[in-house]
């Protein structure tokens, strides 16, 4: 297994260690990064300048959905964001480079690359998150942090799932990165907000093809009792994982499907 | 490490066949186009395999079934026993290819580090990563330039790197995509020079697609000509000459302008240049030698400069082409 590891390790040591041989450009990469963090973040607050609620959320409560949601997804696009890049990859002949190495070729396109600067995302992510859970009240115990840990891994588990979904129709999509990128932002960019305002066919799209709305706004409206969840069970919160679940198996199947297209193996 | 006996390589009725969305509004059916057509090959362990044609004759897509890049349309492969798609990762354990237009290395990167990310990638040992990194260092001169980026290299330098980034492994077949493509006389030389050695120390069996017949002759002791998608030719290098007549031409510079040498002992004149200055003489090496012609044009003028013409594979080709229609 260690020995398995190994491959993946090295290529993620280097990729690193030349992203960080370039100091100053990697700084800026950071601060840019760090900067659309909160340029997003400021929308929420410019949103509530004007009200004071939001799907029945106040300011502090949509505050804890942004932080679970952004932190999730800039973890999530730390590891596999780079995976939009696959029509790069073919048209330079590296996937191909890829079929003639022992390892599975999802594994060589996600650990191909991790791009450092977006740190910057998940700190600004991480903060919202802390501010969040410091304004509101929250009932401390063993469930609320299991809640809020499992939120934010489903969340991860959720976003990478989403990359690799997209990734997997690029194959068919040739210059379909738009559209596939609509879902990625735009499901990232929905996970931030409370999902009561969203109309129904998002509902349809991101609560349960794409089941965003469990990376953020389910559990932490269990976690504060909020009343947002209107005619939803409050326990739906703890499903995230159940929601992972099924992003994972799409994602399984839109990838298999795209390489199998690749190949010419028809489907 | 290659099987001492038996086929590197089985394909028997190898199809492929691409089919193209039509336009837009019209109202064509797809296009069908067969790159690969009832190819039946065989190559034994140790072989060297010339693997020639046209280009979109169905070269590459031959390849890329052989490795497990493609599925075949219809048809069977067994690449060193394996099948390619259901057991790809076994067989990249042992098998090397380099393409010579897609590169296998991490370009912002010193060479160096993209040979210990392939020995990580195949499992080396650290002693045995060394030990081959040093061999193959060794043997392609890579020492003064292995701390340089790879993207700074010349085309030379990345082609040798290329080689060697394919046999880190010691893969019992090597598979070569126009490995020479667009490199000068001294790189050629030195890389076929290493593929020989190669060859004679290991047992790697070779398989290489080119558009330089000298590839073919110093490399490969049996020629595939594809034509199509379908096999053309199969046979020795003399045997295609023989089928062909390929010659090779001489191209002499004389001290002074001088009648035309048609009177050469195993060579045809062909023309002359300048008044007789440059002359220029067919000869087939299959029964004479360039030096033969070289010692008879001396008894007869004084030569100041030479250089020889390989024949050009596509005309080779064209010939084999008109010759099976």
């Amino acid at each position: 297994m260690a020995d398995r590891l190994r491959a993946y390790r090295t290529v993620l040591v280097s990729r690193a260690r030349s992203q960080a041989s370039y100091r100053t450009s990697f700084r800026l990469d950071l601060v840019g990064a760090l900067l659309v963090g909160v340029i997003e973040l400021a929308e929420i607050w410019v949103l509530y300048s004007a009200t004071d609620e939001i799907g029945g959320l106040a300011l502090a409560q949509v505050l804890l959905v942004f932080g679970v949601a952004d932190l999730a997804f800039s973890l999530a696009d730390l590891v596999a964001g780079h995976c939009d890049k696959l029509p790069v990859y073919v048209r330079a002949g590296t996937l191909d480079v890829f079929f003639l190495r022992p390892q599975p070729i999802l594994a060589q396109l996600v650990t191909s690359d991790l791009s450092l600067r977006r740190i910057g995302r998940c700190l600004v992510g991480a903060t919202a998150l802390a501010v969040g859970l410091a304004l509101n009240d929250v009932a401390w115990g063993l469930g609320a942090v299991g809640l809020l840990v499992l939120a934010v891994l489903s969340g991860f588990v959720i976003f990478t799932a989403q990359f690799v979904t997209a990734a997997g129709l690029q194959f068919f999509l040739v210059n379909g990165a738009e559209m596939t990128n609509a879902f990625v932002y735009g499901g990232r960019y929905a996970a931030t907000q409370p999902a009561t305002v969203w109309p129904r066919a998002l509902l349809v799209v991101f609560g349960t093809i794409f089941p965003v709305a469990f990376a953020a706004y389910l559990p932490v409206s269990t976690l504060l009792g909020a009343p947002g969840a209107v005619g939803l069970p409050a326990w739906l919160g703890w499903c995230a994982p159940v929601a992972a679940l099924w992003a994972v198996v799409v994602a399984a199947a839109c990838w298999r499907w795209g390489l199998r297209h690749y190949r010419g193996a028809g489907g | 490490m290659s099987d001492v006996h038996g086929n590197v390589i089985e394909a028997e009725g190898l199809t492929r066949v691409f089919t193209g969305r039509p336009e837009r509004g019209t109202r064509l059916r797809r296009t069908r186009h067969v790159a690969v057509d009832h190819l039946d090959l065989t190559v034994a362990a140790g072989e060297a395999v010339g693997y020639i044609g046209a280009n979109g004759a169905g070269k590459s897509t031959t390849i890329k079934m052989l490795v497990g890049i493609l599925v075949p349309t219809s048809g069977t492969v067994r690449t060193v026993g394996l099948h390619p798609l259901k057991e790809r990762r076994a067989l990249a354990r042992r098998v090397g290819v380099v393409f010579g237009q897609r590169s296998q290395l991490w370009w912002d990167l010193p060479l160096r580090e993209s040979f210990s990310i392939l020995a990580a990638i195949h499992g080396l040992s650290a002693a045995d990563e060394r030990a081959r990194t040093a061999e193959l260092v060794g043997m392609l001169e890579m020492g003064s330039f292995l701390g340089t980026p790879v993207r700074q290299l010349s085309l030379g330098q990345r082609m040798r790197a290329e080689v060697a980034a394919a046999l880190l492994h010691r893969p019992g077949l090597l598979v070569l995509d126009e490995p020479t493509i667009g490199l000068d006389v001294l790189s050629k030389q030195r890389l076929r020079e290493f593929l020989v050695a190669q060859r004679r120390e290991h047992g790697t069996t070779l398989l290489l697609t080119t558009h330089d017949m000298g590839d073919v002759e110093r490399l490969c002791e049996r020629v595939l000509v594809v034509d199509h998608g379908r096999l053309a030719f199969d046979g020795t290098l003399a045997g295609l000459a023989r089928t062909v007549g390929a010659r090779r031409e001489l191209v002499l510079d004389l001290a002074t302008p001088g009648p035309d040498l048609t009177d050469v002992p195993g060579a045809e004149h062909v023309r002359s240049e300048s008044d007789g200055l440059r002359q220029r003489l067919a000869f087939d090496p299959q029964r004479t030698t360039a030096a033969w012609v070289l010692a008879a044009v001396a008894e007869r003028a004084e030569v100041v400069d030479l250089s020889i013409v390989e024949p050009d594979i596509e005309d080779v080709v064209r010939e084999i082409y008109r010759a099976t229609r």
